[in-house]
C-alpha cells in the first residue's frame, strides 16, 4: 500500500476506534449538501479532498422606497428595509483521511437531495482504488481527469482568487509565513510538484502548460530509501527523525575533505561535498534521524537544485512547490527554501501555497464545471466557513498535523461581479491594500484582536436589534458570537491562518460570521434612520452653505465632510455614544477638530476644475447626505463629473448601493443641482464590488449601475411612478442592463480625483496607495489607540492631499 | 638631505629583511640567489621546441627554488639541468580516494644516476615493481603511460590510487623512508592538500605546494587528450549505449575541445564550463556523487568498497525498487511526452513493505547506481543546455570500471536533449587532478 504523507494509523486498533468515534456534524462540515449540484474527488496516498458546487440560501436585506406620492417627506420613513431569501453560488471543499471515505460516501449520499448530476469528476493516485466503492455508494459514475492538469488548474484558480494564497517560508521568524501579494498577472510561473517523484512545470496561460522536466528523486525517495535506511513506515515519522537528526555525522563536508572551507570557489565549509560519504565504511554505525537528516538534505537540495536550473533555463522567477512532500510540512518547506537560496543566491523565493493540498480538487472540479465556467466569475475565501492554515510546526504542535479525524475545510463565495484592478492605480503590482500587517505587528495584532473582542457585544445586540420579528434572532446572535469569537482566538495563535492579518481581514471575517447566520445587515435599521434625519436637515445645511462667501464655503464643506465621517457606528469610541444618545449630534455638527481642518482646505475646490471624480463613500446618514453630498454638489457646480463608489453589499453602517439609489433620489427630488446633475448623466452610481468596510483597489467592481434614466425620469417628472423601485444587494441588483465596467466608466470619464472617506477606506487601506492622478484621503481616527500610534488624538483629523505623481 | 635619509633609512630596513631571508635559508640559499640571477641568461639547451616552450617556466620554476630554499633543500645539480629534482610526483588527496601520479624518466645519465640520492632509486624501485602498495595501495599498470615527454624528459607515467582513509599511513611510511631526504617539493591538489599539509610538514618533514583542485582537473585532462592514450585517443564515447551487444567505445579524439562540460564525479559533483586553456568556471556542483553511492550502498547492502558495490549493481534489477512511469500510468504517460520505461520516483517502491520484501541487495545496489547516475546526468544535461555546450566530458573516479553508469549517462544525455548534446569519457578518468598537479612542478609560481 501506497501512501502519502499525513497518514495516521498506527495500528488496527485505534483505527477501529477511530473509526467509530467519528461524528460529521453536517452543519459544520458538509456544509450545504442538500443543495450541492456537481461533485469532484481527489483522492491522493492518504487523504481524500471532496469538492462540490452548492448554493446556499441566506437571508439579504433589501430596501424599498416607498410611493412617495401625495406624501409629506416627513411622515414616513425614507424606505422600509425587508428581509428576503437569496441564493448564492459557494464551493465546498473538505479534505479528510482516506480511513473515513466510507463513512463519508455514506452520509453524502444520506443528505444529498438535489443533485441531478450523474457523474463524479476525480483524479489523484486513489481515484482508481476507490471507484468502484464512490460509483456503488453514491450512484455516480467515476470521470477520472488527469492530475497535473487538474493540478495546475486548481492552482491558477487560488492564485487569481485568493489574494494572500501564496507565502515564503522563514524558520526562525515570527511568524514563520511571509505571505506574498500576488501579482495581478500570474503568469508565468514554475510549478514544482514533489509527489513521489518530481515534475516541473511551466505554466504559460489558463489553458498552456508544459511539464519541462523532472526528477525521479523525490518525496518517493525519502520515503522508500528512509524506510529501508531507518526501518520506520511512516512519511510523517520519518520527517520527525530527521527533525532530531545530524547530518554532519553521515555526510562529508567540504571542511572534511579540505579541514576548513574551499575559499577560492567560496565553499564554506559546512557544505555538503558528499551526500551519506562518511557512511562509506563498514566500522560506523550510524543513527535512523542521523541517516533521515542527510537523506532529507540530499533530495531537498537536489529537487532546489533542478528547479533553480530550470528556472535559469526558462527564465522565470515565480516558482511554486506544492506535492505531498512539502504539503505544509515546516522542515521540508524550509530546507527548499534553503536550496533555492543557496543555488539562486536569494534571487528565486521559493513560494508555497496555502490551499497546496486542494488544487487536485479544486482543478477537477473546474474541470467537471467547465459548461458554468466557473473562471468568469470571481470567488473569494470565505472566512467563515474555511479552515485556514494551521501551524505546523512539530515542536509547537506535536500532534497537529497527526490528530486522527480533523476536517479542513475551504469554502469560496461566488462574488456576483468579476473584480479587476482601479485603472488609477499607479502599480497595481506592488500595491498592498492594508496599511499595517499584523501579522507581523505583534502589538497591533493584539490590540486590534483585543478590541474587536470588545466590540463583540455591541454587534451581537445591534443584530438581534436588526431583526425584531424573528424569533431565533438571539439565538443565531449567539451562534455568531462564539463563532466570531472562536475566529479571533483562532487567530491570536496562528496570526496567519487566512494570510496577512489585517484590520480589513477582521472585519471581514465579522461580515463573512454574521452573514452565516443570517444577520445580513444588523445596521439596517440604524442606517435606515440616519438616513431619514440627515435628509430633514439637507436642505437647510445646503442653504446655510450657499450664504457663505466661497472660502467660507470650502471651508465649511471640508469641515462637514470630516464632521460627517464622525457618524460611525464601526468605531467603538462613536458607538458607544451613539448608543446612550441617541440625539448626539444631530441638532449641532460636532466640532471638535476645526482647528485641525487643513488650511487652505478648500484648494480642492478652487483652481481649474476637475475633470471627473471618483468618491468613495462611506457611512449612510449625515456623513453621506450632511457631509458628501454638499460637496458634490460644490463639485458638480464648478463642473467635475462625480462617479460615486458605494458598497455592493452591507457592511456595518456604510451606505450600501441601493441605499445610496434611494437617497440619491430623494435629494434630487429637493435639489436642482443633483437632479440635473442625474438628468445629464454627470452624477454617476455605481457600486464598488465590495462588501467590506475596507477596500481593496485590486478588487474593484468591472461593471456598474448608474441610475439609468427611465428609472429617474419617472421619480423626477410629477407624474407618479406606477410602482415602486426596488434595490436589492446582490444578485438582482447587477447589472446586466448597464454593464460597463468601473474601470471603462475611470478611464472613460478620464477621472483625474479620487477621493477616499473614512477609516476602514483610508487608514486601515489605502493610507499609502499611489495613485496615478490626484487624491485625497480623509477620516476621521474615531480610534484612541490608532491616534496615538499616527501621533495624535482621538478624533484627529486625516486629510491627505497628494498630486498627480509626475 | 631630510628626504634622502628618510630613503636611506627606508632601504636599510628593506635590505634587512633580506638580510634575514638569506640567514635563515644560508645553507645554500647564498648560491640559489646567485643561479637565480644566473640562470635567464644561460643559453638554453638544445633539446628541442618543447624546451623552448617551457623557458618561461623553467625562470620561474628557479625562482620558486630559491624562495623555499628558507625551508628545503634543493639539489643543485637538477637546477643546472633546467629541471626540477627527481622524483617527480603529482597527488590529488580527494575525499575518498587519494591519486597519485609518478614520472619515471627512461633517459637517466650516468651522471644523474650517481647524483640521485639512494632514496629515491628505492622509491623508484617500490612504486614501478610493485601494482599494490600496502593494503590498498593500488597501481592501475593498464593505465599507464609510456615514453611521454615530459619537461624535455622522456619516461613513464604510472598512476596509483589508495583511499584518503589511509593517509595516516602513507604519512607514517612517507616519515620511515625519509621523503624529505629527497629535498623536493610536492604538488598537491584536492582538500587533503589542505587537511593534510601540516601533518605532512611536521610530521614528514614534506613541503606540499598547493594547487587549485579545478585547474589542475583542466590542465592535466588537455595534457593528456593531446599525448594520448599510448598512441590512441585518451577520449572516447559509447555507440549504441542501451544495446549490450552492440555497444562499443569508440574513441573521439578532442583536436578542438572547447567548449566543453567538465563533469568530474568524485565523492562529490563538480560541473566546470571550459572555454579555453585558462578560461574556465565552475558552474554548479552536487553532493549526490560517488560518495553517495558507496555510502548508501554500504548502508543498504553491507558491502564495503566501491569494487564490492559495483559488482552488486551489475547483478541486480533497479526496476524491482525504483517505480516507473508504466508501474503509474501502466504505459507511457503521453501527455507529457515520458516514456514508461523512464523512473518515475527513485526507490519509490521501497515505500511498500511487501515490495521491501522482493529485493535483493544487488538491486538496491543496481538503484542506487541508477538513481545517481541519472540524477548526475540530469543535472549536467541543464548545465550544458543553460551553458550553451553540447559535449560533456565526464570523468572522476565514480566513472572507474563503471561501464553502466557511462552508458546510462550517454543514453540519458541523448535521450533528453533529443540528441543535442553529447557524453564523452576519457581513459584516464580519475587522475587528472594528480597529473595536473604534476604538471605545476614545471611551472612558474
Amino acid at each position: 500500500r501506497e501512501r502519502e504523507g499525513g497518514g495516521v494509523r498506527t495500528s488496527r486498533s485505534t483505527r477501529d476506534n477511530l473509526d467509530k468515534s467519528i461524528t460529521l456534524p453536517p452543519d459544520e462540515i458538509f456544509r450545504n449538501l442538500e443543495n450541492a449540484k456537481s461533485f469532484a474527488i481527489d483522492i491522493g496516498g492518504s487523504l481524500t479532498k471532496l469538492a462540490y458546487y452548492s448554493t446556499v440560501q441566506h437571508k439579504v436585506a433589501k430596501v424599498r422606497s416607498f410611493d412617495h406620492y401625495g406624501r409629506g417627506p416627513d411622515d414616513e420613513p425614507l424606505y422600509e428595509i425587508s428581509v428576503q431569501e437569496e441564493i448564492t453560488a459557494r464551493l465546498h471543499f473538505v479534505k479528510f483521511e482516506n480511513a473515513y471515505i466510507e463513512t463519508c460516501l455514506d452520509f453524502i449520499k444520506a443528505h444529498l437531495v438535489n443533485t441531478e448530476t450523474k457523474v463524479i469528476k476525480a483524479t489523484g493516485g486513489g481515484a482508481h482504488k476507490f471507484k468502484s466503492l464512490i460509483e456503488k455508494k453514491l450512484g455516480l459514475k467515476v470521470d477520472k481527469e488527469d492530475e497535473m492538469t487538474c493540478l495546475i488548474k486548481g492552482c491558477n484558480f487560488v492564485l487569481r482568487n485568493i489574494p494572500h494564497e501564496a507565502f515564503v517560508y522563514v524558520k526562525h521568524a515570527d511568524p514563520e509565513f511571509r505571505f506574498q501579494t500576488t501579482h495581478p498577472d500570474i503568469f508565468p510561473y514554475l510549478l514544482v510538484n514533489i509527489g513521489s517523484g518530481v515534475s516541473i512545470v511551466r505554466v504559460e496561460s489558463e489553458d498552456q502548460f508544459e511539464r519541462i522536466g523532472g526528477s525521479s528523486i523525490g518525496g518517493g525517495t525519502f520515503w522508500g530509501l528512509g524506510a529501508l535506511l531507518t526501518k520506520t513506515k511512516r512519511f510523517d515519522e520519518l520527517l520527525q527523525l530527521a527533525s532530531k537528526g545530524q547530518h554532519t555525522n553521515v555526510d562529508m563536508l567540504v571542511r572534511d575533505i579540505y579541514g576548513g572551507s574551499y575559499e577560492s570557489l567560496g565553499l564554506t565549509g559546512d557544505l555538503i561535498a558528499s551526500s551519506f560519504g562518511k557512511s562509506a565504511t563498514t566500522d560506523k554505525e550510524f543513527t535512523k534521524e542521523d541517516m533521515a537528516k542527510s537523506l532529507l538534505h540530499m533530495i531537498s537540495n537536489d529537487i532546489g537544485q533542478l528547479a533553480c536550473l530550470y528556472a535559469k533555463l526558462h527564465n522565470l522567477s515565480r516558482v511554486y512547490f506544492g506535492g505531498f512532500f512539502i504539503r505544509g510540512h515546516p522542515l521540508t518547506m524550509h530546507t527548499i527554501t534553503y536550496s533555492i537560496n543557496y543555488f539562486t543566491k536569494g534571487e528565486v523565493q521559493a513560494l508555497f501555497l496555502r490551499h497546496e493540498g486542494y488544487l487536485g480538487a479544486i482543478g477537477t472540479f473546474l474541470k467537471g464545471a467547465e459548461e458554468d465556467n466557473p473562471n468568469q466569475y470571481s470567488w473569494g475565501e470565505n472566512y467563515a466557513g474555511s479552515s485556514g492554515l494551521m501551524s505546523t510546526s512539530p515542536e509547537v504542535h506535536p500532534m497537529q498535523r497527526a490528530r486522527s479525524g480533523t476536517f479542513d475545510m475551504l469554502e469560496m463565495d461566488r462574488l456576483e461581479r468579476q473584480l479587476v484592478n482601479l485603472p488609477l492605480l499607479l502599480d497595481a503590482s506592488s500595491y498592498v491594500p492594508d496599511t499595517v500587517d499584523l501579522t507581523e505587528d505583534a502589538m497591533a495584532r493584539e490590540y486590534w484582536l483585543s478590541c474587536f473582542e470588545d466590540a463583540l457585544d455591541g454587534v451581537v445586540k445591534r443584530a438581534v436589534a436588526s431583526q425584531p420579528l424573528a424569533l431565533d434572532a438571539a439565538e443565531r446572535a449567539e451562534k455568531f458570537r462564539q463563532k466570531y469569537r472562536h475566529k479571533l482566538q483562532t487567530l491570536r495563535h496562528q496570526p496567519f491562518a487566512y494570510g496577512s492579518l489585517t484590520v480589513r481581514s477582521l472585519l471581514d471575517t465579522r461580515e463573512h460570521c454574521l452573514n452565516e447566520f443570517n444577520f445580513p445587515d444588523p445596521y439596517s435599521k440604524v442606517k435606515q434612520r440616519e438616513n431619514d434625519v440627515a435628509l430633514k436637515h439637507f436642505q437647510k445645511v445646503v442653504q446655510a452653505l450657499e450664504s457663505l462667501n466661497m472660502e467660507q464655503r470650502q471651508f465649511a464643506l471640508v469641515k462637514g465632510l470630516l464632521a460627517g465621517n464622525v457618524f460611525d457606528w464601526g468605531a467603538k469610541a462613536v458607538s458607544d455614544v451613539l448608543e446612550t444618545d441617541p440625539a448626539f449630534g444631530f441638532e449641532e455638527t460636532p466640532e471638535p477638530f476645526c482647528d485641525q481642518i487643513p488650511n487652505p482646505a478648500g484648494f480642492l475646490l478652487q483652481g481649474p476644475p476637475h475633470k471627473c471624480a471618483l468618491f468613495f463613500v462611506d457611512n449612510s446618514g449625515i456623513d453621506l447626505i450632511l457631509g458628501v453630498f454638499p460637496f458634490v454638489r460644490e463639485l458638480l457646480s464648478r463642473g467635475t463629473e462625480i462617479i460615486l463608489a458605494s458598497n455592493s453589499g452591507p457592511a456595518l453602517n456604510d451606505v450600501t448601493c441601493s441605499e445610496l439609489a434611494i437617497v440619491t433620489e430623494r435629494i434630487a427630488a429637493m435639489d436642482t443641482v443633483i437632479r440635473t446633475a442625474l438628468n445629464q448623466d454627470k452624477l454617476l452610481l455605481v457600486q464598488s464590488g465590495s462588501s467590506s468596510p475596507c477596500l481593496d483597489l485590486r478588487f474593484v467592481n468591472c461593471s456598474f449601475h448608474t441610475m439609468g434614466a427611465s428609472v429617474w425620469s419617472i421619480s423626477l417628472s410629477n407624474t407618479p411612478p406606477p410602482h415602486t423601485h426596488t434595490h436589492t444587494h446582490s444578485p438582482l441588483f447587477s447589472c446586466s442592463r448597464l454593464d460597463k465596467g468601473l474601470a471603462t466608466v475611470v478611464r472613460e470619464r478620464k477621472t483625474d480625483l479620487v477621493v477616499i472617506e473614512g477609516m476602514g477606506r483610508a487608514i486601515h487601506t489605502n493610507y499609502y496607495a499611489a495613485l496615478r492622478c490626484e487624491s485625497l484621503k480623509l477620516a476621521v481616527i474615531k480610534n484612541a489607540w490608532l491616534a496615538d500610534r499616527l501621533g495624535g488624538k482621538i478624533f484627529s483629523v486625516v486629510f491627505k492631499y497628494e498630486l498627480a505623481p509626475p | 638631505m631630510k628626504k634622502v635619509g628618510g630613503s636611506e633609512r627606508q632601504s636599510v630596513s628593506g635590505s634587512g629583511t633580506q638580510v634575514n631571508g638569506v640567514t635563515n635559508g644560508y645553507h645554500g640559499g647564498g648560491r640559489s640567489e646567485e643561479e637565480g640571477r644566473q640562470r635567464p641568461e644561460a643559453p638554453p639547451e638544445p633539446e628541442g621546441e618543447h624546451q623552448q616552450e617551457q623557458k618561461p617556466s623553467r625562470a620561474g620554476y628557479i625562482q620558486e627554488q630559491s624562495r623555499a630554499s628558507a625551508l628545503s633543500i634543493p639539489r643543485w645539480d637538477a637546477v643546472k639541468k633546467n629541471r626540477p629534482p627527481f622524483p617527480w610526483f603529482g597527488i590529488d588527496i580527494g575525499g575518498t580516494l587519494v591519486k597519485l601520479v609518478y614520472f619515471q624518466p627512461n633517459d637517466i645519465t650516468i651522471e644523474e644516476e650517481h647524483e640521485e640520492v639512494i632514496n629515491l632509486r628505492s622509491i623508484q624501485k617500490y612504486l614501478t615493481c610493485n601494482v599494490t602498495y600496502g593494503s590498498s595501495g593500488i597501481r592501475d599498470v593498464h593505465l599507464q603511460l609510456k615514453d611521454l615527454t615530459i619537461c624535455g624528459r622522456k619516461g613513464n607515467l604510472h598512476f596509483i590510487r589508495f583511499p584518503t582513509q589511509n593517509m595516516g599511513a602513507f604519512i607514517q611510511m612517507g616519515k620511515e623512508k625519509h621523503f624529505s631526504s629527497l629535498h623536493t617539493v610536492l604538488c598537491a591538489t584536492g582538500g587533503g592538500a589542505y587537511k593534510f599539509e601540516e601533518d605532512l610538514r611536521t610530521i614528514v618533514n614534506l613541503q606540499l605546494r598547493k594547487l587549485d583542485e579545478l585547474h589542475c582537473l583542466i590542465q592535466g585532462m588537455l595534457h593528456i587528450d593531446s599525448s594520448g592514450f599510448n598512441g590512441s585517443a585518451d577520449c572516447y564515447y559509447f555507440e549504441n549505449p542501451t544495446d549490450l551487444e552492440k555497444c562499443k567505445k569508440v574513441a573521439y579524439p578532442l583536436d578542438n575541445p572547447y567548449p566543453l562540460l567538465l563533469v568530474n564525479i568524485g565523492s562529490g559533483v563538480s560541473i566546470l564550463a571550459v572555454y579555453s586553456k585558462d578560461n574556465y568556471k565552475r558552474v554548479t556542483g552536487t553532493s549526490i556523487g560517488g560518495g553517495t553511492f558507496l555510502g548508501l550502498c554500504c548502508l543498504l547492502t553491507g558491502c564495503s568498497t566501491f569494487d564490492e558495490a559495483l559488482e552488486m549493481a551489475s547483478n541486480g534489477e533497479s526496476t524491482k525498487v525504483d517505480k516507473l512511469v508504466r508501474d503509474i500510468y501502466g504505459g507511457d504517460y503521453e501527455q507529457f511526452g515520458l516514456p514508461g520505461w523512464a523512473v518515475a520516483s527513485s526507490f519509490g517502491h521501497m515505500m511498500s513493505k511487501e515490495k521491501q520484501e522482493l529485493v535483493s541487495k544487488e538491486d538496491l545496489a543496481r538503484a542506487t547506481l541508477v538513481t545517481i547516475t541519472n540524477n548526475i546526468g540530469s543535472i549536467a544535461m541543464m548545465c550544458a543546455l543553460n551553458e550553451n555546450i553540447n559535449r560533456v566530458v565526464f570523468v572522476g573516479n565514480f566513472l572507474r570500471i563503471n561501464t553502466l553508469s557511462m552508458r546510462l549517462l550517454s543514453n540519458a544525455m541523448d535521450y533528453w536533449s533529443k540528441g543535442q548534446l553529447k557524453a564523452l569519457f576519457m581513459e584516464h578518468e580519475g587522475y587528472f587532478g594528480a597529473v595536473g598537479a604534476l604538471l605545476k612542478l614545471f611551472d612558474p609560481v
